[in-house]
């Protein structure tokens, strides 16, 4: 508060304020707090974004160079710069990069597309939550990693073991935020559809699905994220290629600057992700454009 | 206190501008509202009512212009804008300090409102004037300077309305806080207003001190005459 209440003998009568500055206010009045948001500078903004990941890795460098990071527990940024560029230069990289793309991609697919399926039916008929429901939250419960083994009985170390496992692990999330998603949705609008006569599919596609939008694509990064950890868990047998089997290599040859390496993947994969969702965001939803998920 | 210039305001508005891109909703606006004072803005949407309610509430940044209010101010909105996880005596006293005394005066708030058998409800649980008249209490518990009312009674059924319009009428006759009423509804503002103004382009266009004793029966022709007036001002002709 810039304005001392009260009366003040210094307090001049308002009439005969000067007209320049900020003028003191008349006793008892004062100028309101501003309680609202502010708009904010958008370069600054993004500067205050990227400062601590960039203040880290500036610490992580000096750190290398300067002799206190001892490069058998972590590698120099040059050391990982160096490693990136072998596997570059090598092809390995490119064809990691598209084998665990393929394996990720497909298995999201069917667990994604499974988990909304589930999601919707649950979400929308008591009937369908009384038959899916008590199924998916066992699914839910089970680590899907505690299934890799008994997978492995079942559909041996190749591709249709990895893509299993990942759409095993899509689809619980899924199904759960799909369902909370479809939930949410006005009953009210609902009920109005109906009585215009949507039915089925086209209640689901046009009313259902984009009002639960929100929740489905903050479902989707989910599946992705977690698609990554069961490729490192998918990989680490039957395979030659993929960044989970890269994970494998750098831990059994003890290759630090390889881990770290890794670790830079997932991070930029990562941020692809997110950069994709968002941009999924604004194409399927221009209706939310200022308040993406986060 | 000393009778100052000004010292009896509890609104001193000068210069008021707010604009939303290439819109101007607020175009040098001056008011005064006096203490005590039941002043209604009356208009249409879109005429800037609300943005200007909203910048003595501090929740608008004006673009130019000094706002000068009260230390004590408490806003009602349209919705009742209770916490429902919070029970309706612990949304009253919501921001208050804690102890007996807070609990004593919510509930004696609450009273007023004719909420006491509610104190211990949860908000999910109350009817839609309930609701308004819990938020009113959450108003009145801070004991206002000045009451700023944003279309309180605009979701509520016309019976409710009208009880709840006598409510109001009744607790600031009692508690004496300036109020800064925004509606659309003409007979609520012939109904309440010590003084009544519409906006319009971003200005007053009427700002009309309204005479009558309390309280006001709608079919005194004095009132119709306001009414008409207000009515033929907002561009609606009426037929008596």
């Amino acid at each position: 508060m810039t304005v001392s209440s009260g009366p003040s003998p210094a307090a001049p009568p308002f009439a005969e304020a000067a007209p320049t500055g900020p003028r003191p206010a008349p006793p008892g009045l004062e100028r309101p707090v501003h309680l609202g948001s502010r708009p904010r500078n958008p370069l600054l903004s993004l500067a205050v974004r990227v400062s601590i990941p960039l203040l880290l890795v500036g610490l992580w460098w000096w750190g290398s160079i300067a002799g206190f990071v001892d490069p058998r527990i972590l590698s120099s940024p040059p050391a990982v710069l160096t490693a990136l560029r072998e596997l570059i230069a090598t092809g390995q990289l490119a064809e990691f990069l598209a084998a665990s793309f393929g394996r990720a991609a497909l298995g999201v697919t069917v667990g994604v597309g499974a988990g909304l399926l589930l999601g919707i039916m649950s979400g929308l008929t008591a009937l369908g939550e009384e038959l899916v429901d008590p199924s998916m939250q066992i699914v839910r419960a089970v680590p899907f990693l505690a299934l890799v083994p008994l997978f492995i009985s079942w559909f041996g170390v190749d591709e249709t073991f990895k893509v299993v496992l990942i759409a095993v692990a899509a689809v619980a999330p899924m199904y759960a935020y799909t369902y909370v998603g479809v939930r949410g949705v006005d009953r009210k609008v609902l009920e109005a559809a109906r009585g215009f006569g949507l039915r089925g599919a086209r209640l689901a596609l046009g009313v259902i699905i984009p009002s639960a939008l929100p929740s489905i694509l903050m479902a989707l990064r989910i599946c992705m994220t977690i698609s990554l950890t069961g490729l490192i868990a998918a990989e680490q047998i039957g395979t030659t290629a993929g960044i989970g089997y890269l994970v494998t290599l750098a831990q059994q040859y003890f290759r630090t600057d390889y881990m770290v390496l890794c670790i830079v993947l997932y991070a930029v994969i990562g941020l692809l992700i997110d950069a994709a969702i968002r941009l999924l965001e604004r194409v399927l939803m221009p209706w939310r454009a200022h308040v993406a998920a986060r | 206190m000393a009778t100052r210039p000004g010292t009896d305001l509890a609104v001193r508005v000068r210069g008021l501008r707010k604009s939303y891109g290439a819109a101007t909703v607020l175009d040098g606006v001056d008011l005064d509202i006096r203490r005590g004072e039941f002043f209604v803005l009356l208009g249409p949407s879109g005429t800037g009512k609300t943005t200007l309610l909203r910048t003595l509430a501090g929740l608008e940044a004006p673009d130019g212009g000094e706002v000068l209010v009260p230390a004590r101010r408490t806003t009602v909105y349209q919705e009742p804008r209770l916490v429902q996880a919070r029970r309706v005596l612990s949304n009253v006293t919501i921001g208050q300090p804690r102890g007996a005394a807070t609990r004593a005066a919510g509930a004696r708030a609450l009273a007023e409102v004719g909420l006491a058998d509610k104190v211990r409800a949860w908000p999910a649980t109350l009817s839609g004037g309930e609701a308004q008249r819990a938020a009113l209490a959450r108003a009145l518990v801070r004991d206002p300077e000045l009451l700023l009312l944003d279309e309180p009674f605009a979701a509520l059924d016309a019976l409710t309305r009208l009880h709840m319009q006598d409510l109001v009428a009744d607790l600031c006759a009692r508690h004496r806080p300036a109020v800064l009423l925004v509606t659309h509804d003409v007979d609520e503002a012939v109904r309440l207003a010590d003084r009544v103004a519409v906006l319009r382009r971003g200005r007053f266009s009427v700002d009309r001190r309204i005479v009558l004793d309390h309280p006001r029966d709608r079919n005194n022709p004095a009132v119709l005459d306001y009414r008409r007036d207000f009515l033929g001002e907002l561009g609606v002709s009426s037929t008596r």
